[in-house]
């Protein structure tokens, strides 16, 4: 029983409903009764079997199969009697189920083709995932790659779902397993909002050249 | 059974002891089959009940009509109900439920403390059909007990699964219950949760007769506490009975069955009878019948029952 116990809590794996409590809290809170998925207009959440890998009984799903299309009423949350889901979360947008991440290796985009398409699918777009123009070492034309911030991104994982290629090169993981953490002790001097404490003033007129003119640039000789 | 060349014999009360017979009749059987049918068609019932809501969208007046499942639902959309049991377990690692599971499981334990606890075990739980069956089939084949424990290790595991709620900081006995599986792959879908109830069935059938229920389910244990004082008895009319042991023999739970604590108090007791119902179609003297405790508490003495005026007759 204590072994079950354990590896039951061992599993980190698990993409929860919008507003879920940490996991430790959420499995131990959690009564396993359904609630939640009964709520669901989507189908999207499932109770894990004994044999899902994830916590016996919990809710979860799987962004690839139907990811959550953050309803804006929560009714999952609202269905939860225990509160695993936790009614203080009262925006969709502030829920964070998960963390998109990009395979670059595998990304249409990366790969220098205009794909995009996770970036229009997106519900909090040009917040969560923006498209950045990237240069490309072997022609003028600069790539346009998407680049998830995970300050706005809620793991819904619309994204996994709507991305063309064969595997998914957009997907959705528990934070915990990608995110790094810089440490505090680090001074960023060169950002505007870290304070300016001896004699550094950032940018002026020292070294910054004009930019080409671009369309100059694109036009002249081969591409 | 024919009893016309022997002695007859005779119960402490001075009347003949009766062997239960079953009817040949259809509505015979039925009769002797009545709670068993009514049993099957509650648990039966209420997870058809759960089913429908979730995968075909059951309403009345626009309200989902019993969502969730065993462990927690909310019946209509308003009145939730959630086991007493589980929320202890969720208490005991620190967290405090939402208000509105906490009303679920006092309605549960308010249900309980008027129609018995352990009236979950043999009207709702499902697992009860699994062992049920199990027990039925060990008859039929005859097979022996592997082993004997005593039936009070359930009060262990009860207390073991409280005290690894403490320690484990998640709720033990829901991690691995067979009966939350059970009705939560029933209702939201089949996983490899039927291995846990097959194990149940095989541990029922080959090892330990009436093991899971009757033996360590610490649900059950729970319910036996909870359900000590509960309302819903079945009483006991002790001038009536002839001690020919009918009841002893159909009750998984035949410790429950002790005549001299029943004749002092006029009722089964114990909090570990299931309130099954199998001793009152099979009782030839009809001294069993469901009755309520403040109803019979105060008079446990004899009043003429119908198979007196019979025999007078």
């Amino acid at each position: 029983m204590y072994l079950l116990n354990q590896q039951a809590r061992a599993t980190p794996f698990a993409i929860r409903p919008p507003g879920s409590l940490a996991e430790s809290d959420f499995n131990a809170r959690c009564i396993k009764c359904g609630q939640c998925v009964d709520a669901c207009p989507y189908d999207t959440l499932k109770l894990a079997t004994a044999d899902a890998g994830i916590p016996v009984g919990t809710p979860y799903f799987i962004p690839i199969d139907i990811p959550c299309y953050m309803c804006e009423d929560i009714p999952c949350l609202k269905a939860c009697p225990t509160g695993a889901i936790d009614p203080a979360l009262e925006n969709i947008d502030d829920s964070r189920m998960g963390l998109a991440v990009i395979d670059i290796e595998n990304c249409l985009s990366w790969k220098g083709l205009r794909c995009e398409i996770c970036h229009r699918e997106c519900p909090v777009k040009d917040k969560a995932i923006t498209v950045e123009h990237h240069p490309r070492r072997i022609s003028k034309h600069a790539m346009f790659v998407p680049i998830v911030h995970s300050d706005a991104c809620t793991g819904c994982g619309i994204c996994e779902k709507a991305c063309p290629t064969q595997k998914a090169a957009i997907r959705i993981v528990q934070p915990d397993l990608v995110q790094g953490q810089i440490g505090d002790h680090y001074r960023l001097g060169w950002t505007i909002d870290t304070p300016i404490t001896q004699d550094f003033k950032p940018g002026g007129d020292r070294g910054i050249s004009a930019p080409a003119p671009s369309l100059d640039f694109l036009n002249e000789g081969e591409l | 059974m024919n009893e016309v060349n022997k002695p007859v014999k005779l119960g402490p009360n001075g009347r003949p002891v009766r062997p239960f017979v079953m009817p040949d009749s259809l509505t015979g059987k039925l009769d002797v089959w009545r709670y068993l049918l009514l049993r099957r068609v509650v648990q039966i019932g209420l997870l058809i009940l759960f089913f429908g809501t979730f995968n075909w969208g059951w309403q009345i007046a626009g309200q989902p009509l019993l969502t969730g499942n065993l462990s927690a639902s909310e019946f209509l959309g308003f009145i939730p109900m959630a086991d007493p049991f589980a929320i202890l377990q969720i208490m005991l690692t620190g967290q405090i439920p939402l208000q509105e599971v906490l009303i679920g499981a006092a309605i549960i334990l308010a249900i309980a403390a008027l129609i018995g606890g352990r009236t979950w075990c043999s009207w709702v739980c499902p697992v009860n059909m699994v062992t049920d069956l199990a027990s039925r089939i060990r008859r039929h084949l005859g097979i022996q007990n592997a082993f004997k424990i005593s039936r009070n290790v359930r009060y262990t595991v009860l207390l073991l699964t409280l005290v690894l709620s403490i320690l484990t900081g998640v709720a033990a006995f829901e991690w691995i219950s067979p009966i939350s599986m059970l009705h939560r792959e029933l209702i939201f879908g089949i996983g490899a949760g039927w291995i846990a109830v097959l194990g149940v069935f095989l541990f029922d059938l080959f090892i330990l007769r009436h093991g899971w229920c009757g033996h360590l389910c610490p649900l059950g244990a729970f319910y036996a506490v909870i359900g000590k004082l509960a309302q819903l008895r079945i009483g006991f009319d002790a001038p009536t009975c002839t001690h020919c042991c009918e009841c002893v023999k159909v009750c998984p739970e035949p410790q429950v069955l002790d005549f001299k604590a029943a004749t002092k108090a006029g009722l089964v007791a114990s909090g570990e009878c299931t309130n099954c119902g199998r001793c009152i179609t099979v009782c030839p003297e009809d001294t069993l019948k469901f009755d309520l405790r403040h109803h019979l508490n105060p008079q446990p003495v004899p009043n003429t029952t119908e198979s007196q005026q019979r025999r007078a007759a």
